[in-house]
């Protein structure tokens, strides 16, 4: 039963990446639609960035002093002034282990 | 003009350091799923037939917490929604190839690789062998995914949860966004998305993951018709 929910699960997640790409023809979207869609990158991954940020393993938010909070905003500046993706995620990752070891 | 080879290993390296988020995550996705107590060989399968980190550790969470198949599969189907967006985007790039092509290089589309190779796609329009870029993030992703995954499976109970390797996550993100902070309408569309996912975390199927980019597209729209 696990195994047949699997590859069921595995289907329709191909599905969700082939539908737009082989199935769907483009000139059916408009222009103002292909101009959303130039968004479609800041419309998405915040919705990964934030809970993965201050919801805990548990489902409930985070303390406002929580080391996430402390490690994504060194991720930002360090990422925003250096524009190279290993120091954003090294220096999020080690200034949170900073304060979790450390402090 | 890029050659074919060139374009390959372009988008391998555009995918390189996200190399630092991905393995850490698939180790732990790997482990967790040993941990939950299913078979290494049902816990690796995933890694190939559904092919996204998150919604396999949902789906194995969800079954091993007595929810039915048809609530896990529903789950992995709402969470891997975000690929249509994807797809909808590189379409204008890929409309070329044939049909069986399409089919094929579909399967590779995740979440870094349709970011890197996207930025690139966007500066290089006119190239004849796009896809091969694509080619080269998702296939470099891909097989680190496997062995990553795989890992974690052999390694197990040996993986210290108290890293909190999942941070890794959202940081991963935020290099590919960071960049967009510089941009009025961006950080509008990004803040959207990102309280939208917070107000509705709680909705059922996780479906915060496709209705805060839905309503983030919609602001997007908005904005569009206000700069004109």
């Amino acid at each position: 039963m696990t195994w047949f929910s699997i590859i069921i699960a595995g289907i329709i997640t191909y599905f969700t990446r082939m539908t737009m790409v082989a199935l769907v023809d483009r000139d059916l979207l408009g222009e103002r639609i292909k101009a959303v869609l130039a968004y479609v990158p800041s419309a998405v991954f915040p919705a990964i960035i934030f809970p993965g940020i201050f919801i805990n393993d548990y489902g409930t938010f985070i303390e406002i002093n929580d080391p996430k909070i402390f490690g994504a905003i060194i991720a930002i500046l360090v990422g925003y002034f250096s524009r190279n993706v290993i120091a954003t995620i090294l220096s999020g990752l080690f200034s949170y282990w900073i304060i979790i070891f450390l402090l | 003009m890029f050659t074919k080879k060139q374009l390959l290993t372009k988008g391998l390296l555009s995918v390189a350091p996200h190399m630092f988020s991905v393995i850490p995550f698939g180790i732990v996705c790997g482990a967790i799923g040993i941990e939950l107590g299913f078979s290494p060989v049902l816990v690796y399968a995933m890694s190939i037939i559904i092919f996204g980190g998150a919604s396999q550790i949902v789906f194995l969470q969800l079954l091993s917490g007595g929810a039915s198949a048809l609530i896990a599969v529903t789950s992995v189907g709402v969470i891997n929604s975000r690929h249509l967006l994807y797809g909808a985007v590189l379409s204008e790039y890929l409309e070329k190839l044939s049909f069986i092509k399409k089919l094929l290089i579909s399967y590779l589309v995740v979440d870094q690789g349709f970011a890197e190779s996207n930025k690139f796609f966007q500066k290089n329009k006119n190239e004849p062998y796009l896809h091969y870029h694509l080619l080269g993030s998702g296939g470099t992703l891909w097989i680190c995914w496997q062995l990553a995954t795989l890992s974690g499976i052999i390694l197990g109970s040996f993986v210290p949860e108290e890293l909190g390797l999942k941070f890794a996550v959202p940081l991963t993100f935020i290099a590919i966004v960071v960049q967009d902070l510089k941009k009025l309408d961006h950080v509008i569309v990004m803040i959207t998305c990102g309280l939208s996912s917070l107000l509705f975390f709680d909705a059922p199927f996780k479906s915060y993951i496709i209705i805060s980019p839905i309503i983030a597209l919609f602001v997007a729209a908005l904005v569009l018709r206000l700069k004109k």
